[in-house]
């Protein structure tokens, strides 16, 4: 699987880079109002200035006279700790104020002129008006200008900047935490979905079957789609290969019965071993495909397993029942000793797992011997362990043998087919349980296989 | 008649008048003193490198008696610094520095002249913790520090009141002067504002506050008024019965000769309508080259004016309450509005009002 990035991951990072850059913008449209705000402040107490200073002139005996209120200069000092500068000049002569202070070009006669300039080293903001005084006969332009540094200007716009600066930062930390939290709840559905469907068995191909959010609507309806499809392709293949056991069983009866009845007629000692090698052959054909019918069903029922609370003792007792006839006639005496021991599940699967099980025993076991069947229980699991006295599995690992078509060394010319431990392996993970070989302990011990199920 | 303070020479121990060309002045090479003097370093200076010693100038409008037990505090915390001490008129003051003239500190009862000199770039911010912690309105930019807030007061000779009420207003002082000519022609003292920056201060600060203050003047220039520069020639020559009253003198320096003579021949009335009180400032001009020690002095000068008690200094700390615009009382706001009667034009108004109404006679 090629795995890229987290969709929880890139949408956080996302998430919270759109945070971060909603931050920073609002940091810095709030910087820029702040300092636009201030700078407009300013600009007014500046203007109520001049305007004050302006309406003080007036013309006496042919001369511009002003005052400089005391006012026009106190509400300077109000609003900041700024330095204060002015002029007053008439037809471009200095009447009072600071020489160097270049006023601003003026506008409209009676409208306030701003501009930020650079006077003494100190940057300052100028408000300047013009007006027309009567000279004489003349009129001469009378400008005021009245300027202050922008010390207070810059700091209550750098005191709100850093404020704002703070709260973006707050704000962003706040929307990181966030975007996780909206990640992680918007995909938590998907990885509910993951979690089930890999909780999952190996051969649990039923629809899932749980509330979705619409936007994964679609890729449940897919899954349960490429499920079903398989679980008919399972299904289509059994049922071929069912049929197929099925077909060629009838015809191998006919054959092993004629060649029973050649056998009996046979003249000479070489034909008859001829014709017993046919009778083997037909035999094992015959068991094969009986294990694979077996395989096919035992597959088919575990698909929709029923779940009933049995007792394994009685369920044990009914299978050696079921085999005794073919035990006595090898002289194998089949032994349980069992109590009950309740679990759940489907009975026709579970006997014929230990029907496969006790039929390795009886079938690998030399006659006269005597096969013994257990039941112990401990707090979670119930555990049935077949011994027989037979030669064993041979050498460790034995998991191999579980597998299809696997069969021992030790066979010779026992007929098998190699799905008889595969069918129980199958049958008792459909449970939750296991299947556990091993050899048994004690002198003159064979096999003992254990069937391992979780207790009802 | 009216007199000036400088033509009346009598009544003046005139400044002495010190014309002394300083080392290290740029300009302005000619100064003119009213008193000058170096205290020498305590002891040398330890450091390695500099074998020099440091010489903290100060240029200052507070008499040397005064200012002299601050001096000598100041050198007992750093003896290894010498203090070249100046007393100088308020405007010569500002007119120094102004022109570049080199000093450490410049210190001044002229809050308008010195804030004028911090506005306009004469002055260096400097900031401590003795400077954050005084109140808003004793400081400017960290250019300009109070330390001192003295009211201005009406200082009398009591003999010239006797069987008179005591006037506790301006009202009331406008109608004894001008009930009773015949006991206070030529004997109303007041300053020369053309010539005391400090006057000037006071006058400008009263024509905006009161309009009592011009009937006042038009009274006072019926009587022939005296005029000084300073305040403490005024006090003395109410208390030597040489003037009935001395209208804006400095409480301080009032109180001072009051703690000295104890005859009881001169009184202190506080006006109740309206006083103004004067915040004595000090800056860093720009020219100064001790800033360290310079530093160091005016912390002095600010622990001193958040002092709780008045204690045996000559100028009193600076007053609890700061600058109430419209009640009248307290502080001189230090701001701009200063500088609205600094400016020629208003001054030259201004003055030519006070003139025709001292000149009336
Ligand atoms: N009880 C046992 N004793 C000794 N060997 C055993 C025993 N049970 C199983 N085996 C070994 O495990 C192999 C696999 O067993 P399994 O039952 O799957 O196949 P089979 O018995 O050979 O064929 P089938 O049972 O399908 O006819 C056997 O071939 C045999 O070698
Ligand atoms: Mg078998």
């Amino acid at each position: 699987m090629i795995q890229s990035r987290s969709i929880g991951k890139r949408l956080t990072l996302l998430l919270a880079a759109v945070a971060a850059l909603l931050s920073v913008l609002s940091w810095a449209m709030v910087t820029a109002l702040a300092r636009e705000a201030s700078q407009r402040t300013q600009d007014n107490v500046l203007a109520a200035s001049a305007t004050t200073i302006a309406e003080t002139l007036r013309s006496e005996q042919g001369e511009v006279r002003l005052e400089l209120p005391y006012a026009a200069f106190a509400m300077l000092g109000a609003i900041s700790e700024d330095r204060v500068f002015y002029r007053v000049t008439a037809g471009g002569v200095t009447l009072t104020g600071y020489d160097e202070l270049t006023p601003p070009t003026p506008g409209s006669a009676g409208q306030v002129v701003f501009e930020t300039s650079v006077f003494r080293g100190a940057a300052i903001r100028m408000a300047s008006l013009g007006r027309a005084v009567l000279a004489g006969d003349e009129p001469v332009l009378v400008t005021v200008t009245v300027a202050q540094t922008r010390d207070g200007v810059s700091a209550v716009a750098d005191d709100l900047s850093s404020l704002a600066a703070m709260l973006s930062v707050a704000f962003f930390l706040l929307a990181a935490a966030l975007s996780a939290l909206v990640a992680y709840t918007s995909l938590k559905p998907l990885n509910e979905i993951a979690s089930a469907v890999s909780r999952r068995g190996p051969s649990d191909l039923r629809p899932v079957v749980r509330p979705a959010p619409t936007e994964l609507a679609p890729l449940l309806l897919a899954l349960n789609r490429l499920m079903d499809r398989l679980r008919q392709s399972i299904r289509r293949s059994e049922d071929f290969i069912a049929e197929a056991a099925h077909r060629i069983r009838t015809p191998l009866a006919t054959v092993r019965a004629q060649t029973e009845i050649a056998l009996r007629m046979a003249q000479t000692d070489t034909e008859r071993e001829h014709l017993r090698q046919i009778i083997r052959a037909v035999d094992e054909s015959s068991r094969s495909a009986g294990q694979l019918l077996d395989h096919a069903t035992v597959a088919y029922r575990i698909e929709d397993l029923a779940r009933d609370t049995l007792d394994l003792a009685t369920l044990a007792a009914r299978t050696v029942a079921a085999l005794e006839p073919t035990a006595s006639m090898r002289d194998i005496r089949l032994l349980l000793k069992a109590d009950t021991a309740w679990i759940a599940g489907d009975a026709v699967l579970l006997e014929n797992a230990l029907r496969n099980i006790l039929d390795n025993a009886i079938k690998y076991s030399p006659e006269d011997t005597s096969v013994t069947l257990q039941i112990t229980c401990d707090a979670t699991t119930a555990r049935l362990s077949v011994t027989d006295q037979g030669p064993g599995l041979g050498l460790a690992p034995f998991e191999p043998l579980t597998q299809r078509f696997q069969r021992g060394e030790n066979t010779a010319d026992i007929v098998g087919s190699g799905l008889g431990l595969t069918i129980a392996a199958e049958v008792l993970q459909a449970h939750g349980g296991r299947l556990e070989l091993s050899n048994a302990q004690l002198k003159g011990g064979g096999a003992c296989i254990t069937l391992v199920l979780p207790l009802a | 008649m009216y007199h000036l303070g400088f033509a009346s020479g009598l009544t003046l121990t005139l400044p002495l008048a010190l014309t002394l060309a300083l080392t290290g002045m740029a300009q302005a090479a000619e100064l003119e003193l009213e008193d000058h003097r170096v205290f020498p370093a305590l002891q040398a200076a330890t450091g390695g490198m500099d074998t020099g010693t440091r010489v903290l100038r100060v240029a200052s409008t507070t008499d040397l008696d005064v200012f002299e037990p601050y001096i000598a505090a100041f050198q007992a915390a750093r003896p290894e610094i010498a203090v070249d001490y100046s007393v100088l008129s308020s405007s010569n003051l500002h007119r120094a520095i102004r022109d570049g003239v080199a000093f450490d500190l410049a210190m001044s009862s002229a809050m308008d002249l010195q804030f004028q000199l911090a506005n306009d770039g004469f002055a260096q911010p400097f900031s401590s913790a003795a400077t954050e912690a005084l109140p808003d309105w004793a400081r400017w930019r960290d250019l300009i520090f109070a330390f001192t807030t003295e009211p201005a007061v009406v200082a009398i000779h009591s003999a010239s009141f006797e069987g008179l009420d005591l006037p506790a207003t301006r009202q009331e002082l406008i109608a004894v002067l001008r009930d009773h000519p015949e006991r206070f022609v030529g004997a109303v003292g007041t300053y020369d504002v053309r010539e005391s920056g400090l006057g000037y201060l006071f006058a400008t600060q009263e024509d905006r506050s009161t309009d009592a203050y011009w009937r006042l003047n038009e009274v006072m220039g019926r009587l022939g008024p005296q005029l000084y520069c300073c305040s403490l020639q005024m006090i003395e020559d109410v208390a030597e019965g040489r003037l009935a009253v001395a209208y804006n003198v400095l409480g301080s320096y009032a109180e001072d000769w009051l703690d000295e003579d104890q005859s009881g021949r001169m009184q202190i009335l506080t006006m109740q309508d309206f006083s103004n009180v004067m915040l004595r400032t000090v800056i860093i001009p720009t020219t100064a080259r001790q800033i360290e020690a310079a530093g160091a002095m005016v912390d002095m000068l600010a622990d001193l004016g958040m002092r709780e008690l008045q204690g045996d200094w000559a100028l009193p700390a600076l007053s609890h309450s700061g600058p109430r615009e419209d009640a009248g009382f307290g502080p001189i706001r230090l701001g701009p509005g200063l500088m609205a009667y600094l400016d020629p034009l208003n001054r030259r108004t201004f003055l030519t009002e006070w003139e025709n109404a001292m000149e009336q006679r």
